[in-house]
């Protein structure tokens, strides 16, 4: 289990065990985080999976995938720090690894 | 908050749901995001909590998952949201008169508003054999199970219907080491939702693969020893020996008690744009619903499909809210078969021009999809980018060239810019 937390646009925390190997868009759908929605369940398909990820975590999960890079450059409110949920798999690494949720999913 | 669920006291509540499948989980997850403070409750036939479907054809069957790791919500959810769930229970009737269902089991639940949300149930082959044990449908989390302890020491598969579920299966199954010959009836696979091009690219991917890809077929009957599946007959007489046979042939909506109950239903349940049935405080949503869709040219279609079940639900939630509805967004829909990715846009019935966009022989092509000029739909194969940008193009109707579709230099999003 790995302790993530996840932000709200209300600024509200949301931390949680994630089990290791699942993506933080699963941990956050089983641990009921509002916002992060994953209707595709991790196809790059759908982009409601859409987190911001800080510079001093980026470099600790797997970069973007061209696929990835090619959903996310269509959605509103794309950052350089934008991400999906569903294309992170969660380590041990990651022990508290926080993130944003974006109001546009 | 709760329903007047009392000991041996009538149920009743504000929103009973029929189906914990996708469109009946939105539709209580979306009232309650919108802030709808009456009681909830979702009954459905399956004994378990509410998972999503895609996966079992994929992941789940490949091994790769288990059924938790794909529920909707956690157990918790439900109760913290006052979400009654009412398992291992169908609905047998609808009394439209006195706002009440009556269950397979005798329970008598009232509502103020039903959704129904039953989804459909695998159509079976009427072909001699169809009944012997190790013949498999592949609609719900029982059948996937019964399909994946089955594929222990299985060699040989025949796979009936080269539909989506059917070539999803197939990869699956190669990928566990089985040996896989799918059956289709027409000229060509998945031939009633893609063209051409698409389906000789699937028949290519799969016979890559190993497996065989039998076209036009017929099966006149599936063989048994001993009661257990052993071969299937084709109607060329051809025998195909099997220790296990998938049925993929489409699926029939559950509409029975409602049509029962003097609800219009064709082919599915007919509803308006906010899903609202021919009788009053009764909607429909997701695969069993049909509607007028400005994406079809105003025809009714019914969509099987996770997007329009969200879609639906998020409908009928702001139906009861009465909060304005989101809109249509174009029909979406996706199939994942080895590492290939088709994600489609649109629906291209009724089309009368489809472009080639990209190398077929390399994997990553698209096909867009034509109707008097406008952009209708597309077929995007490992194409992200075509996919996500051709959204706009179908939501605008877009009018485009055949050369410049065709043109892979030319970012899609660019044609939006012009006045349709």
């Amino acid at each position: 289990m790995t302790q993530i937390t996840y932000v709200s646009v209300d600024d509200t925390e949301h931390t949680v065990n994630a089990t290791d190997g699942e993506s933080l868009m699963r941990a956050a759908l089983q641990n009921d985080v509002p916002g992060i929605v994953g209707e595709c369940g991790g196809e790059l398909t759908c982009g409601t999976c859409h987190i911001y990820v800080s510079n001093e975590w980026s470099d600790r999960v797997a970069p973007q995938s061209e696929g990835e890079r090619e959903l996310l450059s269509m959605m509103d409110d794309v950052r350089p720090e934008s991400r999906l949920a569903c294309q992170i798999r969660v380590h041990p690494d990651m022990h508290g690894f926080t993130s944003r949720i974006s109001d546009h999913q | 908050m709760s329903g007047e669920s009392s000991a041996g006291g009538p149920r009743s509540y504000d929103v009973l749901i029929v189906g914990a499948g996708q469109a009946g989980v939105q539709t209580a997850m979306s009232l309650r995001q919108g802030g709808f403070s009456g009681s909830i409750a979702i009954v459905d036939a399956e004994n378990e909590l509410p998972y999503e479907r895609p996966p079992l054809s994929k992941a789940y069957l490949r091994g790769d998952a288990e059924v938790g790791e794909f529920r909707f919500r956690s157990a918790d959810y439900w109760t913290k949201n006052s979400i009654d769930l009412i398992s291992g229970m169908t609905v047998e009737s609808v009394d439209v008169e006195a706002h009440e269902v009556l269950t397979g089991v005798g329970l008598r639940i009232g509502y103020s508003h039903l959704v129904w949300a039953a989804g459909g149930r695998a159509r079976r082959l009427t072909v001699p054999g169809a009944d012997l044990s190790g013949v498999f449908s592949l609609r719900n989390h029982a059948d996937a199970e019964r399909l994946r302890g089955s594929l222990v020491g299985a060699r040989n598969a025949v796979i009936i219907g080269g539909g989506y579920i059917g070539l999803e299966a197939a990869a699956a199954l190669v990928q566990r080491g089985v040996s896989v010959t799918v059956i289709e009836v027409q000229e060509r696979l998945l031939a009633r939702v893609t063209c051409a091009a698409v389906s000789d690219f699937y028949s290519d991917l799969h016979r890559a693969s190993g497996t065989t890809v039998l076209l036009s077929s017929g099966v006149e009957q599936i063989l048994g020893e001993h009661d257990h599946v052993a071969g299937v007959q084709l109607s060329d007489g051809q025998i195909l020996p099997a220790d296990l046979v998938i049925v993929g042939v489409g699926l029939i909506p559950n509409v029975e008690p409602l049509a029962a109950a003097g609800v219009v239903c064709s082919n599915g349940v007919e509803v308006d744009g906010d899903c609202r049935t021919s009788v009053p405080h009764i909607f429909a949503v997701g695969d069993c619903a049909n509607y007028k869709s400005p994406f079809a040219g105003g025809i009714r279609v019914r969509l099987e499909s996770v997007p329009n079940a969200v879609e639906h639900g998020k409908a009928v939630a702001s139906a009861i809210l009465s909060t304005p509805n989101e809109g249509m967004t174009p029909p979406w829909f996706w199939s994942h078969q080895f590492d290939t990715r088709l994600q489609t846009v649109g629906l291209q019935a009724g089309h009368d021009e489809a472009i080639l966009r990209g190398e077929p022989g390399q994997s990553k092509f698209s096909v867009i999809y034509l109707r008097g000029g406008r952009v209708v739909a597309l077929d995007c194969i490992n194409s992200i980018a075509d996919f996500a940008q051709g959204k706009l193009l179908v939501a605008q109707g877009t009018p485009a060239t055949a050369e410049e579709l065709a043109d892979t230099s030319i970012q899609l999003k660019s044609l939006t810019t012009k006045v349709p």
